[in-house]
């Protein structure tokens, strides 16, 4: 299976995101911003980073770039995508997810291990978790904090589409502690920490990041 | 040559910390005159010519879809004389 990891001007973990598409068991392939060339990918990465240097909105320039149009379309028709910190940000601004991601409630840049719980294992991105367990990975982000209006509020707590919350401090202001969300049909998942970064104890505080790439592999291979 | 300004401000119920930074940094430089500050963008465009109001409307186009996140954010469109 080949999982693409899109390159963005800035973007910071596509190498990461690679490495741990490989730890799972599919080949990553590099994607450019600037075409939109899919490669015949089974699914995308959007890493973390400050892509356009976060220039007008984090996430805004990217959402409008060539490969973004691919990406849309595809999406709609059920292409599975994973956005991770900025790539969530490039998702919000592509309306791909609700909701925006906006400067943390004070101020700061945020770096460390957080805990988060997984309230969602229905999507392709999360299925091999069980529903409550609490994962450790890091996270590091100064627009973290998801805001969004109350319908759009309800309409994910309602459908159950908030994958995962912040445990303990909600460290960024987010609306309800969401950490991640995913669309109606579960194939786009967004989260704002980075599992790409937990995929082995050697470099991260768990393998709990690790999951959510095999569970992609394991939604193709069983769909 | 026209020039069109757009405007962009955080809805009034979105948080906005950078802002509040400011607001809280002036009184400590003296200045004791403010209740609130909240911090926007202004978008200075450049056209040929008296913008026409179809060129406006273009720019509204823009606003809407590119230069404001409407989730988050309001924007004005005016024309500068």
């Amino acid at each position: 299976m080949r999982v693409g990891v899109v390159t963005f001007p800035g973007t910071l973990d596509d190498r990461d995101a690679a490495r741990a598409v490989e730890y799972a068991g599919a080949e990553p392939v590099s994607l450019w911003h600037g075409s939109d060339d899919l490669k015949h990918v089974d699914a995308v990465v959007l890493p973390g980073g400050f892509s356009y240097g976060d220039y007008l909105r984090c996430g805004a320039i990217s959402a409008k770039a060539p490969i973004m149009k691919s990406i849309i379309v595809a999406a709609e028709h059920g292409f599975p995508v994973l956005g991770i910190c900025n790539g969530f940000q490039v998702l919000a601004e592509a309306h791909l997810l609700p909701g925006a991601l906006t400067r943390n409630a004070d101020m700061h840049f945020l770096c460390t291990d957080q805990t988060l719980k997984i309230e969602n294992n229905n999507t392709m991105w999360t299925n091999g978790f069980t529903l409550g367990q609490e994962i450790l990975i890091p996270m590091k982000n100064a627009e973290g904090n998801f805001n969004c209006d109350d319908v759009t509020l309800h309409e994910l707590e309602s459908e159950g589409r908030v994958i995962a919350r912040y445990v303990g401090v909600n460290p960024n202001g987010s609306r309800a502690a969401i950490a991640g969300i995913t669309n109606k049909r579960g194939n786009v998942v967004g989260l704002m920490p980075h599992p790409e970064h937990a995929i082995d104890l050697l470099t991260g505080p768990s393998k709990d990041g690790l999951t959510f790439f095999t569970s992609l592999l394991h939604s193709m291979i069983a769909g | 040559m026209g020039k069109i300004i757009v405007e962009v401000m955080l809805k009034p119920e979105i948080l906005d910390p950078q802002g509040q930074a400011v607001g809280k940094a002036l009184p400590r430089l003296g200045f004791t005159f403010a209740q609130s500050v909240r911090q926007g963008k202004r978008f200075e465009i450049e056209v040929a010519g008296d913008p026409t109001p179809a060129m406006l409307a273009d720019v509204e186009k823009a606003a809407e879809e590119f230069l404001a996140n409407t989730v988050i954010e309001s924007f004005v469109v005016k024309v500068e004389k």
